[in-house]
């Protein structure tokens, strides 16, 4: 449907970051910022879709790749690259530095993905998410009892490389990367893996391998993900990591419908947009017919948590099959 | 359901692309009048206690600012936002006072990580960032634009508590007891332990723990068999109250004593919290029982407002916002880099805090207070100087 010609859409979304990527000086930087949300979540979100939407695994463990990535790329950054790069290096070659930071980092969280992967993917369901939940804890503890990684106050002074190029490039290629790969013919082992695990071992498909593939591919994008998400806050502790961010992200998939790419895309995207909204809600006040000063909307401020929390709730009851999957009962042939 | 289908997603993707696409035609113009101030603060979220505290203080001092007839003849115009306790929010929340509100300072935050993320920003935009009350030494090395108006924990470790430990406690034999997952905690347990060990004190035991952890009887019996003169626990009030009751339980009856993480109600509430610790000690920023008339005009008006007493964050928060205004006043001007020049020559500032000098690493030198726990309440102690 909407990725029906994925190389169209990837050169499109190309270009797109490029302008971006070269207009960014001009954009009020509140927008870049909750732009730069948006395409980190889609990455996040797009790479987990293929682990818990295509693939049908649960992982709860995002954030821990997401960590090692962010981890990795700035200590090349923060630690290597003053001995690495010469003083007076121009534009070019601190951004080679930084794509190979990016790079490092992703294939180390993919790495990881296998350490975690292979032996537990023989799991299923949810005792693989518990394994998972319980490697998001085990990456933020680790950090946090490294001392050359900046303990609890974790990493500062991360030189600012992310722009919007970086970001939105990142994300095109996930999210060209996943449905392609999915669509093809080898990736319709992902969808047999989900849609029955034991039909798909009877017809001779190596489902366990499949999981295993889904979750290093997965990881490396978090990870290469992280590392944009270091080198845009300028600063990463362990605490960003917990487990409450391994649910934001799992809620954009389900907010999305599992396996709906375009879905998962316009979720990650409103989902960065939502905070940011009630935020500008609540500095206003509406005209109220029976009062001559307007309403104050001050109160949303201080309870943003908890509108965020009720919209799920409703959401879930309203549209179980997650927000944007429009074919009802449909979890195969993605889009 | 069917009609749901189609209209529930495009409904809120109009509703989303609807307030956060036009502008507040209200706020433009009215820069003119006022001067706009910046606050970050965990309004929400696990460190509420000290936002809330903090965030009340400053509203107050912006009152009074104001009923003073403002500074520069303009009214100040506090623009808060809340960060939920959360990472990666104050980055947000500080672009967006700083680009869309144009504020001419940033106030923020109590907790030192925070503090971390919006300092490169404050820094970037050359935005002065007035910490109330993070005590990391990290903080103000940010940045030339990046102050604070309390102490750090290098002071509060190793001046303030190594010496309330060997003079007033008299203690000789200390075990140390560091919560591992906070900065915090390890940050002010190796600057204790180089002041301490110098001033010819011995720590016996030095155990750790994590945040979460619930049940310290291991540490605790590890500790009881050095049998120490007192046992120094530089950590938030959480876990304090919860070791103070498994020491009592396992009849270790030495004083404990902290740090500024101790400054809560919550420590001496719930059941047997109060007597498990009577007779413990706390190093802070402000008490609201000390005799200056600072101090106990401040508490009067907090109450009033408030119907409480203030904490300490209370009082850095409303000390934040007077070292601004002073600062904008000196600098005659709201150009970031006037008020800056302005706040680093900050000296012998009479806050509610205390007397404060801005040193040249941009932290406040000041006093601090140590206060004792008696019958649940926190009774005033000894004031330490720098």
């Amino acid at each position: 449907m909407l990725l029906a010609r994925p190389r169209i859409c990837l050169v499109a979304a190309l270009i797109g970051s490029v302008v971006l990527g070269f207009f960014q000086g001009q954009i009020d930087p509140y927008f870049v910022d909750i732009l730069s949300h948006i395409g980190i979540n889609i990455t996040l979100a797009v790479s987990l879709n293929l682990i818990n939407g295509h693939t049908g695994q649960f992982s709860l463990g995002h954030a821990g790749f997401m960590a090692v990535g962010a981890y990795t790329a700035a200590a090349m950054t923060l630690f290597a690259g003053p001995h690495v790069l010469p003083a007076t290096a121009g534009p070019v070659l601190p951004m080679l530095w930084f794509l190979l930071a990016l790079l490092a980092g992703g294939l180390i969280a993919a790495a990881a993905g296998l350490l975690v992967g292979a032996p537990s993917l023989r799991l299923k369901g949810d005792y693989l998410a518990i394994v998972t939940l319980g490697f998001g804890q085990i990456i933020a503890v680790v950090f946090r009892n490294i001392e050359s990684l900046g303990g609890a106050l974790g990493l500062n002074g991360i030189p600012p490389y992310t722009n919007l190029f970086w970001i939105f490039t990142t994300a095109a290629l996930t999210v060209y990367v996943v449905t392609t790969m999915v669509n093809s013919t080898y990736g319709r082992g992902f969808l047999a893996t989900h849609d029955d695990e034991i039909a798909a071992e009877a017809m001779g498909i190596n489902t366990t391998r499949y999981k295993i593939v889904a979750f290093v591919i997965g990881a490396f994008f978090a990870g290469v993900a992280g590392g944009l998400y270091g080198h845009f806050t300028l600063t990463i502790n362990p605490k960003g990591f917990d487990f409450n961010r391994s649910i934001e992200i799992v809620v954009m998939v389900i907010v999305g419908g599992m396996g709906n790419t375009a879905g998962v895309i316009i979720a990650a995207t409103l989902l960065a947009l939502l905070p940011e909204g009630l935020r500008d809600l609540a500095g206003r006040s509406i005209p109220v017919p029976w009062s001559s000063t307007p309403l104050s909307l001050h109160w949303i401020g201080e309870s943003r948590p908890l509108l965020y929390s009720m919209l799920l709730i409703g959401l879930m009851l309203l549209r179980p099959q997650g927000l944007f999957n429009l074919r009802r009962g449909s979890s195969k042939a993605p889009c | 359901m069917k009609k749901w289908s189609f209209f529930v997603p495009v409904l809120l993707c109009g509703f989303v692309l609807a307030i956060t696409g036009c502008k507040d035609s209200s706020n433009s113009g009215a820069s003119g009048q006022t001067i706009k101030v910046g606050e970050f603060a965990s309004l929400t979220g696990s460190e509420a206690s000290f936002g809330q505290s903090s965030h009340k203080g400053t509203l107050l001092a912006i009152d009074d600012i104001n009923a003073a007839g403002g500074v520069l003849g303009k009214k100040f115009e506090l623009l808060t936002e809340d960060d939920q306790s959360k990472d990666g929010e104050s980055a947000t929340a500080v672009k967006k006072l700083i680009s869309r509100d144009k504020v001419v300072a940033i106030l923020g935050e109590v907790a030192s990580g925070r503090s971390l993320e919006a300092a490169p920003i404050c820094q970037e935009y050359k935005i002065p960032q007035i910490s109330p009350s993070s005590t990391n030494p990290k903080v103000t090395a940010m940045g030339d634009y990046i102050f604070r108006v309390c102490f750090e924990d290098k002071f509060q470790g190793g001046v303030v508590l190594a010496k309330f430990a060997l003079q007033s406690l008299k203690a000789k034999r200390v075990a140390i007891l560091t919560d591992v997952s906070a900065a915090y905690s390890a940050g002010l347990t190796t600057y204790f332990k180089e002041q301490f060990i110098a001033g010819g004190g011995q720590v016996v035991a030095e155990q750790k723990f994590t945040k979460d952890d619930k049940d310290f009887k291991a540490q605790l019996t590890a500790i009881k068999t050095q049998n120490p003169d007192a046992i120094f626990m530089p950590i938030y009030y959480g876990p304090a109250t919860l070791i103070a009751l498994q020491a009592r339980e396992l009849g270790i009856t030495c004083p404990l004593f902290g740090g500024d993480g101790w400054e809560a109600p919550e420590l001496v509430q719930g059941p047997g919290a109060a007597e498990a610790l009577e007779g413990c000690f706390y190093s802070t920023h402000f008490a609201p029982d000390q005799q200056t008339p600072e101090a106990q005009e401040f508490v009067k008006k907090y109450e009033a407002k408030f119907g409480a007493k203030p904490d300490a964050m209370g009082a850095l928060g409303y000390d934040s916002a007077l070292v601004l205004a002073d600062a904008i006043k000196r600098a005659g001007t709201t150009e970031g880099a006037k008020v800056r020049d302005a706040l680093a020559a900050t000296k012998d500032f009479q806050g509610v805090t205390g007397k404060m000098t801005i040193d040249p690493e941009r932290n406040a030198r000041k006093p601090a207070v140590i206060l004792q726990i008696k019958g649940g309440k926190f009774v005033y102690r000894e004031t330490v100087n720098p």
